[in-house]
């Protein structure tokens, strides 16, 4: 009993010398609902571990209840400061109010929350349109002012990455007259589907003769898609243009076979810009921006697609 | 052979008609080619993309007709599909593969027959237990991943051809050919329609009615099986979250399509593999035509309760009167004579 309360005062002793240096972070996950979320954590717990930071990570498993209880024993535990991945909008008030009560900056990763912005330090996310619109100036630019009829494939209808995704391209190719999208359709998200419906575009484009370039909302699609241009005997990369978003481990396969040209980074390293400021701000007391917006970057055949691949292979997409 | 055809009349005439429909936004509908040693055209990608909703429809009529249901077809398929693609992930190599998923969908199959035959579960909710957790035994497979493998003989199954026939669909033929075999040339579907019509009844007059149920679904699991390895083997990956995802309810859409009762009972293999390609013609012609995809399902469902009312048991009567009323007053000496025919062969099909 007494060596029980000896440890526990240790415990707490420890906490104490702890707080001021930014080295415990209590990280809210949603969960592990894809393969991007899951190399999210991954990252951020590497992240962590660079610069020696005690991460202590809860999984909510798609639950908020479960990441209110973690905030509170976050919270509880006098954490330095807080990573919260929010699995919904609404609901937040609370739990952020005793937060900031307890005087802990609360930084949000990839999603929003509908509270007063003062509740938490900042977010970090990345903007939906700006990536739609980084693929479609990649295009502009890459096609050259040839005539180009595009056919799109679209996440799952009325998702917002396939609303924004759509009007971000649509906004890239705003300029250009000579580029035109023909057709455009859900594929879900999803290779299957993604597949099927390239495979309808082929056909009612006259065998894929009349299509110059492919926009897929996610790389999954396109990598569906580019297996139907394969069977139809044509080759992607070459004769249809493939430009996706997400940069996933296997478009990187794709990229280095040649049979994709581009695609759009959505990181799973939102902490490394969270971790940042919160340092900033433990050492002079930098207020960062509200809204951290990571960097879309644009992959192509010749960025080392190879090496990209297999630097990501293991990071659980 | 007439009483089949007349069994299958209108599914025979909605497919067309709804061919014809699609051949209005795309005329060139029956435009077949012959390109890289394949054929390249609409029907063919109907026939092909109609594989998983058209082997899964095979098992579900027999399951329908025991007046059961199997909901958990699409889980099947998932989970069928991850261990296929595990295994040839683990480098057992093509004929394991396939066995392994076989046996996969047969033991799922036969968890779903012993819940309902031995331990007496309403189908429905039997087979629910399986349609929820089937995803996650398909994600322990995969491991949360999509789990993607590079065998040209295993992507054979999904995007091969034979004679430039798309492999999917000559393997959803055989099966069909397979399945309707088993039971219309041995007694098989006319006990299965008896458990149907009266379990009891049946059970009493010695058909083993037990045996007979946990066949039919083990029969519905290597179907979904089947499906799952095309599945798999068309996208080189097992995606366990997307595999068969809500094909359930177009396959038991089929069935109904197709003219078979939920209530079980007499059934007909081809008229479902019929719903099946009128369910994929409306998914095709969807794609094709061009709209935006918010009308997607829209459109599916308008044309889905259009077909529906048209075989319902108030209309098509009524359809069947007019139409018989006209051909009476052209040729009734011999309609009456090929009725009676009819009528004693009715009870073979």
């Amino acid at each position: 009993m007494l060596k029980r309360t000896l440890m526990a005062s240790v415990a707490v002793f420890t906490f104490a010398a702890g707080a001021g240096h930014a080295q415990t972070i209590g990280f809210s996950q949603i969960g592990s609902e894809s393969g991007w979320r899951a190399a999210e954590t991954t990252v951020t717990m590497q992240e962590a571990e660079n610069r020696g930071i005690d991460l202590r990570f809860s999984d909510a498993q798609q639950r908020q209840e479960n990441q209110i209880a973690a905030l509170r024993s976050f919270i509880a535990q006098g954490v330095d400061a807080i990573l919260l991945a929010p699995v919904v909008a609404t609901g937040w008030d609370s739990v952020l109010e005793e937060a900031a009560e307890a005087e802990i900056p609360v930084v949000l990763l990839d999603r929003m929350v509908d509270s007063d912005p003062d509740l938490y330090l900042t977010a970090v996310g990345s903007d939906l349109v700006h990536e739609g619109r980084v693929a479609g100036e990649w295009l502009v630019e890459a096609v050259d002012g040839a005539d180009c009829r595009v056919v799109e494939l679209q996440g799952t209808t009325g998702s917002s990455p396939a609303i924004d995704r759509k009007n971000g391209f649509e906004q890239g190719i705003a300029g250009a007259d000579n580029i035109e999208i023909v057709r455009s359709q859900t594929g879900d998200f999803t290779r299957t589907r993604g597949k099927e419906v390239m495979e309808s575009f082929l056909q009612a484009e006259n065998g894929g003769a009349d299509i110059c370039a492919l926009y897929a909302h996610n790389d999954d699609m396109a990598v569906g898609a580019i297996q139907a241009i394969k069977e139809a005997g044509l080759n992607p990369g070459q004769d249809i243009l493939v430009v996706s978003i997400d940069a996933v481990p296997d478009i990187f396969q794709a990229l280095a076979a040649g049979e994709a040209n581009a695609t759009v980074e959505l990181t799973p390293n939102m902490a490394g810009p969270a971790f940042d400021a919160l340092e900033a701000y433990f050492a002079d007391g930098t207020m960062p921006e509200k809204f951290i917006q990571t960097e879309s970057r644009l992959y192509t055949q010749a960025d080392d697609p190879a090496g990209e691949y297999e630097a990501r292979k293991d990071l659980g997409y | 052979m007439t009483t089949v055809l007349r069994r299958v009349a209108p599914q025979l005439l909605t497919l067309v008609a709804v061919i014809m429909l699609v051949s209005i936004y795309f005329p060139s509908f029956w435009q077949i080619v012959y390109v890289n040693e394949r054929l390249v055209g609409i029907p063919i990608d109907v026939i092909k993309r109609g594989a998983p909703v058209a082997l899964l429809a095979i098992g579900m009529t027999l399951v329908i007709a025991t007046r059961g249901i199997d909901l958990s077809v699409g889980a099947v398929m998932a989970i069928c599909g991850a261990s296929a693609a595990w295994s040839i992930d683990q480098g057992f190599g093509l004929w394991a593969a396939l066995g392994i998923a076989l046996v996969a969908g047969l033991i799922c199959g036969l968890w779903n027959g012993l819940l309902v035959a031995v331990f007496d579960i309403q189908p429905i909710v039997a087979t629910l237990i399986l349609m929820v957790a089937g995803r996650g035994i398909a994600q322990l497979i995969t491991g949360g991943t999509i789990l993607t493998f590079d065998n040209d003989a295993f992507s054979y199954l999904g995007s091969g051809t034979l004679l430039g026939v798309p492999v999917p669909a000559v393997i959803w033929v055989l099966t069909g050919i397979g399945f309707g075999l088993l039971v219309r040339r041995t007694a098989l579907g006319l006990l299965v329609e008896s458990i149907g019509v009266n379990l009891r009844a049946s059970t009493l007059t010695g058909i083993n009615s037990r045996v007979l149920l946990i066949a039919v679904y083990m029969g519905s699991g290597f179907c979904a099986a089947l499906a799952g390895i095309i599945a798999t083997a068309d996208i080189r990956g097992a995606d366990a979250n997307n595999a068969g995802l809500w094909l359930e309810l177009d396959a038991i859409l089929a069935v109904v399509i197709g003219g078979n009762s939920l209530l079980g009972g007499r059934f007909s293999i081809l008229a479902s593999i019929l719903g099946a390609m009128i369910i994929q013609t409306i998914n095709t012609g969807i794609l094709l035509a061009g709209f935006p995809s918010e009308f997607n399902l829209v459109i599916k469902a308008v044309l889905v309760i259009i077909i529906l009312v048209l075989q319902s048991p108030r209309v098509l009567p009524q359809l069947a009167y007019l139409w018989r009323g006209r051909r009476d007053r052209s040729q009734r000496p011999k309609q009456s004579q090929t009725s009676q025919q009819n009528a004693g062969t009715e009870t073979k099909t």
